[in-house]
């Protein structure tokens, strides 16, 4: 059983512009949490708050609480390279790294953890296998990771952040820079993460969240608008805001 | 206003000759001087031109071994300071954000780069041959490597700035440190435009003379000592120029022939290893 995650009165700031406005959102264990809302409404914000990762921006600035299981990631003490360990994330654009072979990118977490050799071997095909590239790549991992295409990229991040067995999974519109079939890899992918993730996953694509994620948080303007099992978002939204966005009246 | 077809066709004609006339050019002085250097020099160049003593004043004959090696050395010495002081202030730079500070070394640094290299020598001058009872390799070397710095930092800044600060955040995601951080990935994809910087910087203090007169100073004999005075090609160059034997301004011409060739190699080398891998 993974960890839930539990987002308390969490605001955001770059500068002094605000983007995250008082957000409370639980986040239950092995199920796809899908984060919608118009460009610019806060989503990559507010999974970067999530692994502490927004606040290496310059002026960037968190108030509230995050908690991953019992824990407050925003509590006084709490170090967040330590966090960043426990949770994954894959970004919007690839970003495998460049000077790195395929098999040294799904590597590269563990490297930090210091695994003995035989273990990393093994961890390295776990993980591309879960995410589906070992076999395209299992021929070829001493190749460098850039030469691979843009889908076969995004799924080795996939891999790199799931070699360090992560209790929770952010992903930022993973499928964004990819065409329908890879996209519906990455999505078969999520199904199939869920059984031993938390996974948080950002989209654009309405018809993408319905199909993948168990509950759904609309946010706009910084603002969490609604939130519930998908099913109901999507059919049956409470708020006007979240019907006019999915019936694509603006956003 | 726009003109026809036919007028515009001419003018881009017109103006697309004049610029290459201009590049032509400024290619004559650069393609004369090589040419000047090679036809003058090459009469010196033979194999013991680079295994042989300066002879003494008035015989003829003798090479430039003691030049090339104290070159070496000084550029030796100057890269042990320069290269790491100007990494880690381009680190520093680049990589820590340091606000208000950095744009004072930002600043001071570019002062540094415009600081006349005479200068730099009078101040080791000071510094070392003064106090350390007289012209000294080390000296020659830390003025040399005082040069390098801002060359050095300006470049190693640059590069890293390029580096996506997509792969920054994507080691943070992992859990890398900071530190592991610049030191697995952000360094690493830089490294080619670093190593091009420093080969650059290089190539410009092989050539330096003025800072070199009072400090390494030049020395007539073998020598690799660093509290002794040293021979350098510039200052090789130097005196055989400006002196009143046929022989020894051949040898100067040779000597230049030497270091031209080899600032040539530097930047050659330099700008492979920058665009290896297709960057
Ligand atoms: N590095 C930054 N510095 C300053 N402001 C930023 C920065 N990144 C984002 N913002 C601002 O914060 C707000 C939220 O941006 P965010 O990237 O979270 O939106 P998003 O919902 O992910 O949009 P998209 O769907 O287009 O990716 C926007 O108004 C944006 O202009
Ligand atoms: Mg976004």
């Amino acid at each position: 059983m993974a960890q839930g995650m539990e987002i308390r009165n969490l605001s955001a700031w770059y500068g002094s512009q605000q983007v995250l406005k008082e957000i409370n959102l639980p986040v239950s264990p092995n199920q796809v949490t899908a984060i919608i809302g118009p460009s610019g409404c806060g989503k990559s914000t507010f999974v970067r708050t999530l692994n502490r990762l927004h606040e290496i921006i310059p002026g960037a600035r968190v108030s509230g609480q995050v908690f991953l299981g019992e824990v407050d990631l925003y509590a006084p003490g709490v170090d967040p390279v330590s966090i960043r360990r426990r949770i994954g994330m894959v970004f919007q654009k690839p970003n495998p790294f460049p000077t790195m072979s395929i098999f040294e990118n799904a590597a590269a977490g563990l490297r930090l953890n210091g695994v003995d050799k035989r273990r990393l071997a093994e961890q390295v095909e776990k993980s591309l296998k879960l995410a589906a590239l070992w076999d395209e790549v299992s021929n070829r991992l001493g190749q460098s990771g850039a030469a691979l295409s843009g889908g076969q990229q995004q799924r080795l991040c996939l891999a790199r952040a799931l070699a360090v067995s992560p209790e929770i999974l952010l992903m930022d519109e993973p499928a964004s820079a990819l065409d329908p079939a890879a996209t519906l890899k990455i999505e078969d992918l999520i199904r199939e993460l869920k059984k031993e993730y938390t996974i948080i996953v950002v989209t654009h694509n309405m018809q993408q969240a319905a199909r993948v994620a168990d509950q759904t948080a609309f946010f706009l303007n910084g603002e969490l608008v609604e939130y519930g099992p998908s099913s109901e978002i999507f059919t049956r939204p409470k708020d006007r805001r979240t019907e006019d966005y999915i019936t694509g009246r603006f956003g | 206003m726009l003109h026809s077809y036919p007028f515009r066709k001419l003018l881009n004609r017109a103006v697309t000759v004049l610029m290459l006339l201009a590049v032509v050019l400024a290619l004559i002085p650069l393609f004369s001087i090589l040419w000047h250097t090679f036809e003058r020099g090459w009469p010196a160049i033979s194999p013991t031109f680079f295994t042989h003593l300066p002879k003494p004043v008035g015989e003829t004959g003798g090479g430039i071994a003691n030049a090339l090696a104290g070159t070496g050395l000084l550029i030796l010495l100057a890269s042990s300071i320069g290269v790491p002081f100007g990494l880690l202030v381009g680190i520093y730079l680049a990589e820590f954000n340091p606000g208000g500070l950095g744009t004072v070394v930002r600043f001071l640094n570019d002062v540094l780069t415009g600081i006349p290299s005479i200068v730099t020598g009078m101040f080791v001058y000071s510094l070392l041959v003064l106090t350390m009872g007289g012209f000294s390799a080390l000296a020659g070397g830390v003025a040399l490597g005082l040069i390098m710095i801002p060359t050095v930092t300006r470049s190693t800044e640059e590069m890293l700035k390029m580096v996506p600060t997509s792969l920054r955040e994507a080691s943070l995601a992992l859990g890398a440190t900071k530190t592991q951080t610049i030191l697995r990935v952000v360094l690493p994809a830089a490294i080619p435009g670093i190593l091009t910087g420093i080969m650059l910087a290089v190539a410009r203090v092989a050539g330096e003379t003025a800072p070199l007169l009072f400090t390494a100073f030049g020395n007539r004999f073998w020598s690799l000592r660093l509290d002794q005075p040293i021979a350098a090609l510039p200052l090789q160059i130097f005196t055989y120029a400006i002196s009143p034997y046929r022989d020894w301004q051949t040898q100067a011409w040779g000597a230049a022939l030497v270091l031209v060739t080899l600032v040539l190699v530097l930047n050659i080398v330099a700008r492979l290893v920058f665009h290896r891998d297709g960057r």
